[in-house]
């Protein structure tokens, strides 16, 4: 790692942004370079120092009251109603600035893209829950990567990375074809002691490498990544210390070519 | 009617959702407004944009959602005083990351500082810079959550983060000397 990427990855590394291995990175760096290890403590102290002071504001009390008056109770006016109910709504309001179309724009694309990520969220849970119940987890029951990655050959435009990762604790079940999102995607089953994790593999959108993204859905743990065209979620019920570690191994296992 | 019950239950649910964020969203509104009545102006026509706009939102954070709004609502203010971008705008490599010697240990201790010093030492620094400190020391958003809130990919925010801080760290330090 250059000391420029280490720069701007030490930021990353004090605001637990990175993954395992990029963590590793980082460290190795840092414990081979004195500037940036002067940098990292220096920061690290910028940050106690922040922390130990009061940078929020607090609402005045009359904006608090203004905007609760403006939000309808119990016997409110409709808010998609008609011209005489929106003028009441207002009226708690001081007539504020008129957006800019380009702001109201903005405001539209950010709720798209956050429900696109809801929607690949809820579906990939709901795979993974009925691969559970409805005793379908595979559909080509088979521990050997010989044997489950030629199986998707025809089935799918993508070839996902099939790796055997026996050894370091996660056991391959097999792989079947699901539906996120609307798309058919690869689903490859690994166990972990007596836990089930689905790995989705589909076509993403960018050729480039995104670092693991960890979200919480309904207790389940979520991991998303990209890579070389291909995006991944893996869903389990493993911890978020777990599902990190399969992430390193799976992508060091296929980068191995293993 | 049936459509106005379901309006005003969503008129609840928005204000069981977004009321508890007040002080956060007010918080980044005096960090990019730098004015208390504008901060006002401000926040009161996002609370009522998001309300209008509540049934397009699909759950998940509603905080980066919120944030966003206002801070669209802060930059239509900008426009409209001034007709243009913020005027601290700076482009990107116009700040040095690095800074030209490798600091001493002496130099990097830092005083500590009362409150009032070191809002003004954020709400000093240039637009870009400012935002992405606010949204992740104050307001505690992830890379993901701040990449949302500013419509740029999560690579701009890192290094946006890094520049911030370095310019912190210099007006932090030159804060010592006027004191000293």
């Amino acid at each position: 790692m250059r000391c420029d990427e280490a720069q701007v990855l030490l930021h990353a590394l004090l605001d637990s942004e990175l993954d395992a291995g990029q963590m590793r990175d980082v460290e190795a760096h840092v414990a081979g370079c004195p500037r940036c290890a002067a940098e990292l403590a220096s920061f690290r102290e910028l940050r106690t120092r922040m922390s130990g002071v009061a940078l929020n504001y607090a609402a005045p009390d009359g904006l608090h009251r203004r905007i609760e008056a403006a939000l309808p109770v119990a016997s409110a006016p409709a808010l998609r109603a008609v011209a005489p109910s929106r003028r009441s709504l207002l009226k708690g309001f001081a007539l504020g600035t008129a957006l800019s179309a380009a702001a109201a724009t903005g405001v539209v694309l950010m709720v798209m893209r956050s429900d696109r990520d809801q929607r690949v969220l809820r579906d990939v849970v709901s795979a993974h829950l009925r691969s559970l119940q409805a005793e379908h987890l595979t559909d080509v029951p088979s521990g050997d990567r010989n044997t489950v990655k030629p199986w998707f050959n025809g089935r799918l435009a993508v070839a996902p990375p099939v790796v055997d990762l026996t050894a370091q604790g996660f056991t391959l079940l097999g792989g079947r074809l699901d539906t996120i999102d609307g798309k058919a995607v690869a689903a490859l089953v690994y166990k972990r002691r007596t836990h089930v994790i689905n790995l989705f593999v589909g076509r993403s959108a960018s050729a480039e490498h995104s670092p693991l993204r960890a979200d919480m859905v309904q207790g389940l743990n979520v991991g998303r990544w990209s890579d070389q065209g291909l995006s991944f979620i893996i869903v389990s019920d493993i911890d978020s210390g777990e599902l990190q570690e399969f992430h390193v191994k799976y992508e060091t296992a296929v980068r191995a070519g293993a | 009617m049936a459509g106005e019950r379901n309006d005003t239950a969503q008129a609840r649910r928005f204000r069981d959702a977004a009321l508890p964020h007040l002080d956060e969203v007010y918080t980044l509104a005096r960090y990019l407004l730098r004015n208390v009545a504008d901060a006002e102006d401000a926040v009161q026509e996002c609370y009522l944009r998001a309300l209008r706009h509540f049934d397009t939102f699909r759950g998940g954070p509603i905080r980066p959602w919120l944030l966003a709004i206002l801070r669209n609502v802060c930059f239509a203010t900008h426009r409209q005083r001034n007709s243009g971008e913020p005027q601290d705008a700076v482009p990107d490599d116009a700040v040095p990351l690095w800074r030209d010697a490798a600091p001493t240990p002496e130099a990097l201790m830092l005083r500590a500082h009362d409150d009032e010093t070191v809002r003004r030492l954020v709400g000093a620094l240039p637009q870009d810079y400012r935002e992405v400190i606010v949204l992740r020391e104050i307001n505690e958003l992830s890379y993901r959550e701040i990449a949302d809130v500013i419509g740029a990919p999560v690579g701009t925010v890192m290094s946006r983060l890094a520049r911030g801080r370095a310019l912190l760290r210099a007006a932090w330090l030159e804060a010592e000397e006027t004191v000293r």
